[in-house]
């Protein structure tokens, strides 16, 4: 289970995260909606561990564990994955070779023997097809000069390689083509299962649509503010935010 | 200005002075003289000297290690093909059989000989009014001159292997001009590899390369050495094409100076990985002086300080007004691994012709949070995810390296260079 209770999130002098309480269980997909700037971004970042965000209150449990003291990395290995709302360029760095290194830097930590590269390809090959990732693009330096569909493609590639136990995915949907949703949602659909969980932060009830989730958050201020079932996406798509969002005092 | 104060030496600057006794025919120790009154009246250059502007060469090499005695001549062994020259504390000690097409000269021999045309390739370069290349001109006293003939491609390399016997501290006076005759080809390796070593190594390598001709260097600076002054004189013919590649790491003080002048549709590249740690100081200095229409030249290098190093690049491409259509392009960057580490980066250009593309650029940055965090968030530990981006720093100026094996040893040096660090 992965539980974030009471989550004071600053940067520099400004509170963000103002005492958020959220949980996705195991075999569930949670769906956070909420207006720009509201913190859905800082919370995943939060959870994924970067560093430059304090933490002033609060706790993320990953099985009852607080992890907010473990580096991005080791939160990896156990099991946390994030999909970025802007997947980072990195010049230099083909996209095959990170793909090896943070598969086998996890089986590491994990204690676990290192992929061969014959198996390593043979599991990118699988993903790549499933997604419609071409080949060449994994020859090409991770990121650089992708469409911003692309990127999101490689995104879910990389969850998939990764199997985590619990997915963040942040506007995933955003920048993708009609199929492409599709295709990536499918992607994401076989990969739930009882003991995986996801978090899917969107702002259209289109991609509710193909990922169903289980559970919805509307999001604000930094805090949860209301929590309802898949229907709760067809009333903000309708009505927008207004019943939710309190004008600043 | 009160005259005593400008005439007073550093105990560093009396001791090379001390050192000076040239000999051979008149010709060659009238030129040397020269190279001496020159130095004399220059002293060691500080930072009061714009092309020396942040190396303090006069504080820094206040302690001249004697200069070693001559070493004894030994049997060298080619390298997978490769002709190898190799020096001694100073002193050509033997080399390989040499390629055909490729003789070979000892610098007393030159010296002793005095003809007109060698002495001027040899001191008359690109260069010579800087007084560390004339400290040389005057002290170099060791050294080769090479010949390559007209029309002849070497498939192996010709190395120029620099070694100390021991750690013992000493000083290194060598000079050695390498021609290459109109439409020759040749890879040229300058090596300063050898552990161990603590010497205050001084070389002058001149180049001239023919017309039509094609010379790929390598500079490879990795000795633990106390003062590395290579000075690097290149003269490129019609046609001609020089390509340089230099890896600098190791050594407390490292000063590389490079002049290129760049004839009539030339084609000439430096390049450079440095990766300095600790009290570490390495200087780049070049100037490309483009004399000549339709000329290119590129130039691309990557400083990589940690530690409370200290990295210089001082860039500077001049075209003269008769070298139209010249295209020129240097980089310069710089990635800061510690806070105490800095970089002093100066790209400039100087044109006097009106129809030409020349540009540069200089950076100095930290490693991207954003990148690292990216990697990170993967389960890519900090200290390998920042290999991993060194590495994609330092590749873009390496992959110009031509040999794939050279290459690759390029490579596996930065990636121990940061395993060392992680350690
Ligand atoms: N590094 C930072 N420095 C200052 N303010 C920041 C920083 N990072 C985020 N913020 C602010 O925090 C707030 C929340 O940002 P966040 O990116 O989490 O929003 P979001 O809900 O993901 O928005 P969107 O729907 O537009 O993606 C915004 O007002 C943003 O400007
Ligand atoms: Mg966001």
């Amino acid at each position: 289970m992965l539980e974030i209770k009471n989550l004071h999130v600053r940067i520099d002098d400004k509170k963000i995260l103002n005492g958020l309480t959220l949980t996705v269980k195991p075999g569930e997909v949670a769906a956070i909606m909420g207006p720009n700037g509201s913190g859905k971004s800082t919370l995943s970042y939060v959870i994924a561990g970067r560093q430059d965000y304090e933490v002033t209150e609060g706790e993320i449990l990953l099985d009852g564990v607080n992890i907010l003291e473990l580096d991005a990395h080791e939160r990896a290995a156990k099991g946390l994955f994030l999909a970025f709302q802007y997947p980072i360029e990195i010049p230099g760095v083909t996209t095959m070779t990170f793909l090896k290194a943070s598969l086998n830097a996890q089986r590491k930590q994990r204690g676990e023997a290192e992929l061969s590269t014959p198996d390593f390809m043979k599991k990118v090959r699988a993903a790549a097809d499933k997604l419609g990732v071409p080949q060449e693009m994994l020859r090409r330096p991770l990121n650089v000069g992708f469409s911003g569909g692309e990127k999101k493609r490689l995104e879910v590639l990389q969850m998939f390689l990764l199997e985590p136990r619990y997915g963040i995915l942040d506007e995933t949907d955003s920048g993708l083509d009609i199929d492409a949703l599709r295709i990536v949602s499918e992607g994401v659909n076989a990969l739930r299962s009882p003991t995986r969980g996801f978090l899917v932060i969107t702002h259209y009830q289109r991609l509710l649509d193909h990922i169903v989730p289980d559970v919805v958050h509307v999001m604000s201020r930094g805090q949860i503010v209301k929590t309802g079932g898949k229907e709760l996406a067809l009333e903000l798509e309708k009505n927008g935010y207004r019943d939710y969002v309190t004008e600043a005092a | 200005m009160d005259v005593s104060v400008k005439n007073l030496k550093t105990t560093g600057e009396t001791a090379l002075a001390a050192l000076f006794a040239p000999s051979g025919a008149a010709a060659s120790k009238a030129l040397r003289q020269r190279a001496f009154d020159l130095f004399q009246t220059m002293g060691l250059p500080s930072r009061r000297l714009e092309s020396w502007h942040y190396t303090d060469l006069k504080r820094m090499l206040a302690n001249v290690a004697p200069r070693a005695a001559t070493s004894a001549a030994a049997n060298v062994d080619a390298e997978a093909g490769a002709c190898v020259i190799r020096f001694v504390d100073g002193h050509c000690i033997g080399h390989s059989a040499l390629p055909k097409g490729v003789t070979l000269r000892g610098l007393s021999d030159v010296l002793a000989q005095g003809d007109a045309d060698t002495l001027g390739a040899l001191y008359a370069s690109v260069g010579s009014e800087d007084p560390v290349v004339a400290l040389n001109a005057a002290l170099a006293d060791d050294g080769v001159v090479i010949d390559v003939a007209a029309g002849v491609t070497l498939d192996a390399a010709i190395i120029l292997d620099f070694v100390s016997s021991d750690a013992t501290a000493r000083s290194e006076f060598m000079r050695c001009l390498v021609r290459v005759g109109a439409g020759a080809k040749l890879t040229l390796v300058e090596r300063h590899v050898s552990a161990q070593a603590s010497a205050q190594r001084h070389l002058a390598l001149a180049v001239s390369v023919g017309a039509h001709a094609s010379v790929s260097h390598v500079f490879e600076g990795v000795a633990d050495l106390d003062v590395l002054l290579a000075s690097l004189l290149v003269d490129v013919a019609a046609q001609g094409n020089f390509q340089s590649f230099a890896l600098v790491s190791g050594g407390r003080l490292t000063r590389r100076q490079i002049w290129v002048r760049a004839g009539q549709a030339t084609q000439v590249g430096l390049r450079g990985v440095s990766l300095l740690r600790g009290e570490q100081h390495a200087d780049t200095t070049l100037v490309i002086d483009h004399v000549e229409p339709n000329s290119e030249s590129r130039e691309l290098f990557k400083h990589i300080l940690d530690g409370s190093a200290t990295g210089v690049f001082q860039g500077k491409v001049v075209v003269q007004p008769n070298a139209q259509k010249t295209d020129g392009g240097m980089k310069s960057h710089a990635l800061i691994l510690s806070d105490d580490a800095t970089m002093d980066n100066k790209p400039e250009l100087e044109i006097y012709a009106d129809d030409v593309v020349c540009g540069h650029g200089a950076t100095v940055a930290q490693l991207d949070d954003d990148q690292l965090f990216y990697l990170m968030s993967r389960g890519i530990p900090k200290t390998q995810a920042q290999a991993m981006l060194i590495e994609a720093f330092a590749l873009s100026a390496v992959d110009f390296v031509e040999d794939e094996v050279q290459r690759e040893q390029v490579m596996t040096f930065v990636r121990d260079w940061m395993m060392a660090r992680g350690a």
